[in-house]
């Protein structure tokens, strides 16, 4: 029996840190057009730990496989925010986002009405 | 795509009670208001509607009735209005009266919709080799009805008149025959071996789905033999063809085709489709009253059945096919009888049948958790057997084929690093009669087994934005071959946004099957001769021991590196492709047609090259009108015994250029399409000798100008008919056949075909769809 427990305390660990180690999760990101999709999915893959990004320009989700053990949404929205995006935690400063090309510019509504 | 609205007329239109409250309205303000269908009317409210702050994205939705309050801390503030089926809309609010507005649906909107459309074909610039991309839409523009005839359109791939004894169009990429080319079909080689000559008209032109053609080195997946590039098809598969399909095809030369596609889901899980086509020619053409048949008989009957299991929920896919063909040829003097024995008649002809069964299962993983983690293994057996004879000639070819592969991919800590590991094993055995000498004397036999097995990676990254480099390397172990090592490299560098340049270099070895990829020697009065062989004895049998005509494989490396540069011309943009290519061999078989009489296959003393130019264009003027525009230049020097001399029959310059141009009437989906290509070919070298110059003339053909043409008549997604007409210049080469009257003498050559043997050729068909 202990030893049927210390197998099943075993399993339970190496299917949690199974489960750590591709950790899936998703967050908001505000964006606009392709540009925008390359810009925040090459901060988010650029972060330690985070596995496979996903932004969607129609629904702004980027999903994200990521190491739990190694980073968390948290600091892929950091990330995210500091190439010049909106998170729902984290807003770009101003200097992030004007840095971010003419063309992408989503908190400017003629630019988001350009890319309809 | 959610769009999001802004119009300041309607912001007016539908705010009541207009009070305007200039300036900047602070602490906390209770909006209040109804959402209703714009088009059904104010009584129509809209139930659970989204109303929500542009800047914060926080909000509420409507009641039942359409009303909603919102809670606002500073005004003006921007909302978002939505509902699925509508037209999202963003409503500016100055002051905090009653809100009533209505949300236009989605399909009532006189909208003008900028859009894409891809070209099709085309470059990608995130893939880090050069593949061009040929979507089935391409596959349209031309009157393809095997795989041979579907490159016609296609810059890329160089499609040669067909020979008056094959009846067959061979192509050539980079100034190098298909035989260096790797062709597959889902990555199992099928223009292999014994299909070398005659493998891309056992592909029916429907079947095909798409191609992706990568020039140069390629991958090391599927093997080590592809030296100027691969070329892969994707066939229509059940679950996404359609349920019915039914093509028919008429030509001016007799020849009439059919195909038809059954597609039906059997389970939740599983869908067959089964896949038929017909062609048969026979009809005697001789529009040059030479006595010789301008294009053979033919007879084919070519059968797929396709079995596709998917489970998306596991990540499980499956793919079973079978495949069965009998394919029958004959050409040669008007006079000749196919039922009768070549010997006993007096007229020279010359007989293909092949049977040919394939049999291929492929079971891929993809982990539905982990969408990187991917594993694949695929199999494929073939049984191809060709008898044949030309004249007084036999050549017959048994090759049976075996094949499995493995294949793992995963990354190496994120996407942008990706590798696949894999190994394949093949298993080829080949038995070949034939007679070295046009009276059918000197009979030769040759047999061979060949067993290989290869394990490989290959190692991509892309750093998703300007770098790309694809490493592959493979090592293979083969009994006639030996240990030996295959690298590819594939680097793609972004310079500026719209400029992308690409290199690749790559080794690649085959054995040549120097018959089988010449079918054409044999429609000659020429003596075969192989150097290494003991051709005096006849009824010898060779290979049995581990060789492959006393001859040495071939081996050679390709380097190449292309330009891309997209210009924006107005609202529309160019794309320019510049690419260079070079081929060296360290080792060729080379095919000799410099002495009268003879054929040699010799393996080169020193280096041969071939060095490929590219200059390409793709434009799209205006409105669906489409402009391909390609020139190239073939630089080559074959190591003969009589020395370094370009290869007989390969065009030194060659312009290609395609028009299409889609009219859209008063429905979109009734377009009426038309189609233009033009081809020019410079002259090609002849044999040379002065005893020879009697029979081929200058040493060099005339420059030769194709233009095709077709109109297509589109009817929905249901019906369509084409019509068009192939070589309108009626151009032709004048005698083909060399010493026709003498077909049985040594000099008596029908394989110096450059140049269309028929002249205009109309054809027409139609296809019926049924979704």
């Amino acid at each position: 029996m202990k030893k049927l427990m210390t197998l099943v305390v075993l399993f339970m660990t190496i299917s949690l840190s199974a489960q750590d180690k591709n950790a899936k999760g998703s967050l908001e990101v505000d964006g606009v057009c392709n540009m925008c999709k390359a810009r925040i999915e090459k901060a988010a893959i650029k972060i330690t730990g985070v596995k496979s990004v996903k932004w969607s320009v129609e629904t702004h989700k980027l999903d994200v496989i990521y190491d739990a053990r190694k980073t968390n949404l948290d600091s892929v929205a950091k990330y995210v925010a500091i190439a010049g995006h909106d998170t729902k935690k984290f807003t770009a400063t101003d200097e992030a986002y004007n840095a971010v090309n003419p063309c992408c510019k989503y908190r400017d509504e003629e630019v988001v009405k350009a890319h309809q | 795509m959610m769009l999001v609205w802004f119009n300041r007329r309607r912001l007016f239109f539908g705010l009541f009670c207009t009070v305007f409250v200039t300036g900047v309205m602070s602490g906390q303000v209770q909006l209040t208001g109804k959402i209703y269908d714009g088009a059904a009317g104010q009584n129509q409210p809209l139930f659970g509607a989204n109303i929500y702050h542009l800047k914060s994205k926080t909000g509420t939705i409507t009641d039942e009735n359409g009303n909603f309050t919102l809670d606002v801390s500073i005004l003006p503030t921007q909302l978002v209005l939505s509902y699925v089926g509508f037209k999202t809309d963003t409503l500016e609010v100055l002051s905090p009266s009653f809100i009533s507005f209505g949300l236009t649906p989605e399909n009532d909107l006189e909208q003008v919709v900028v859009k894409t459309r891809r070209s099709s074909q085309f470059i990608s610039s995130f893939s880090t080799e050069q593949i061009i991309r040929v979507s089935s839409d391409e596959l349209l523009k031309a009157a393809c009805c095997n795989l041979s005839e579907s490159f016609e359109t296609n810059p890329a791939i160089d499609v040669n008149f067909s020979d008056a004894v094959t009846g067959t169009k061979q192509i050539k990429m980079l100034g190098l025959t298909s035989p260096y080319i790797l062709i597959t079909a889902e990555n199992i080689p099928v223009v292999r071996g014994a299909a070398q000559s005659l493998g891309l008209s056992y592909v029916p032109g429907t079947w095909v789905e798409s191609m992706q053609i990568t020039k140069g080195a390629g991958s090391v997946t599927n093997g080590y033999e592809s030296i100027a590039g691969q070329i892969n098809v994707e066939l229509q598969k059940p679950v996404s063809d359609l349920p019915f399909y039914f093509n028919a095809f008429l030509a001016g030369n007799g020849r009439q085709e059919f195909n038809a596609h059954l597609n039906t889901p059997v389970s939740d899980k599983w869908d067959t489709g089964l896949y038929l086509h017909g062609n048969q020619r026979k009809r005697l053409v001789d529009g040059n009253s030479d006595g010789y048949l301008d294009t053979p008989l033919a007879e084919q009957i070519n059968i797929l059945n396709r079995w596709q299991y998917t489970d998306t929920e596991h990540g499980w896919v499956s793919f079973i096919n079978a495949r069965v063909l009998r394919d029958h040829r004959v050409s040669g003097q008007r006079d000749f009888r196919a039922d009768l024995a070549p010997e006993s008649q007096n007229a020279w002809g010359s007989l293909i049948d092949t049977q040919r069964a394939d049999l291929s299962a492929k079971l891929g993983y993809v982990n539905p958790d982990i969408t990187w983690q991917t594993a694949g293994i695929q199999g494929a057996w073939s049984a191809h057997n060709q008898k044949s004879s030309f004249g007084l000639r036999p050549y017959d070819i048994e090759h049976q084929s075996a094949y499995l592969t493995l294949l793992y991919n995963t990354i190496i800590g994120d996407t942008r690093h990706k590798i696949k590991f894999g190994l394949n094993g093949t298993y080829d055995s080949y038995q070949e009669r034939l007679s070295f000498d046009a009276p059918g004397l000197n009979l030769q036999s040759f047999e061979r087994t060949e067993r290989g097995v290869g394990l490989f990676s290959e190692y991509a990254y892309n750093d998703t934005d300007k770098l790309g480099v694809t490493l592959g390397m493979r090592l293979d172990q083969h009994n006639l071959l030996g240990l030996f090592f295959t690298p590819r490299l594939h680097l793609k560098y972004q310079i500026l946004p719209k400029t992308t340049l690409r290199g690749s270099v790559g080794r690649g070895k085959r054995i040549p099957n120097i018959f089988s990829e010449h079918l054409n020697i044999f429609a000659t009065g020429r003596e075969i001769m192989v150097e290494g062989l003991d051709a005096g004895s006849s009824d010898s049998t060779y290979g049995a021991s581990g060789n492959f005509y006393g001859l040495d494989p071939e081996i050679a490396w390709n380097y190449g590196v292309s330009l891309q540069q997209k210009v924006a011309l107005g609202a529309r943009s160019m794309t320019l492709g510049l690419d260079y290519y070079r081929t060296d061999f360290t080792n060729q078989v080379v095919v000799d047609w410099e002495q009268v009489g003879e054929i040699r296959f010799y393996n080169n003393s020193r280096p041969s090259w071939v060095q490929s130019y590219q200059f390409d264009l793709a434009y799209s003027p205006w409105g669906l009108f489409d402009l391909q525009m390609a020139y190239k230049y073939y630089d080559l020097s074959t190591a003969f015994d009589s020395g370094d001399k370009r290869p007989i029959l390969i065009p030194d310059h060659r312009v290609f250029a395609n028009l299409a141009y889609s009219l859209e009437g008063r429905r979109k989906d009734h377009p009426l399409k038309f189609d233009l290509t033009l081809n020019w070919l410079g002259n090609q070298r002849l044999p040379e000798l002065p005893e020879t110059a009697a029979l081929y003339g200058q040493g060099a053909t005339p420059s030769v100008t194709t233009i095709n043409g077709q109109i297509t008549k589109q009817w929905g997604s249901v019906f369509d008919w084409y019509f068009g007409i192939e070589n309108l210049g009626d151009l032709r080469q004048e005698d083909p056949i060399v010493n026709g009257d003498q077909p049985f003498s040594a000099n008596f050559d029908s394989s110096m075909v450059y140049g269309p043997i028929f002249g205009r050729m109309w054809y027409t068909g139609i296809r019926y769809k049924v979704q």
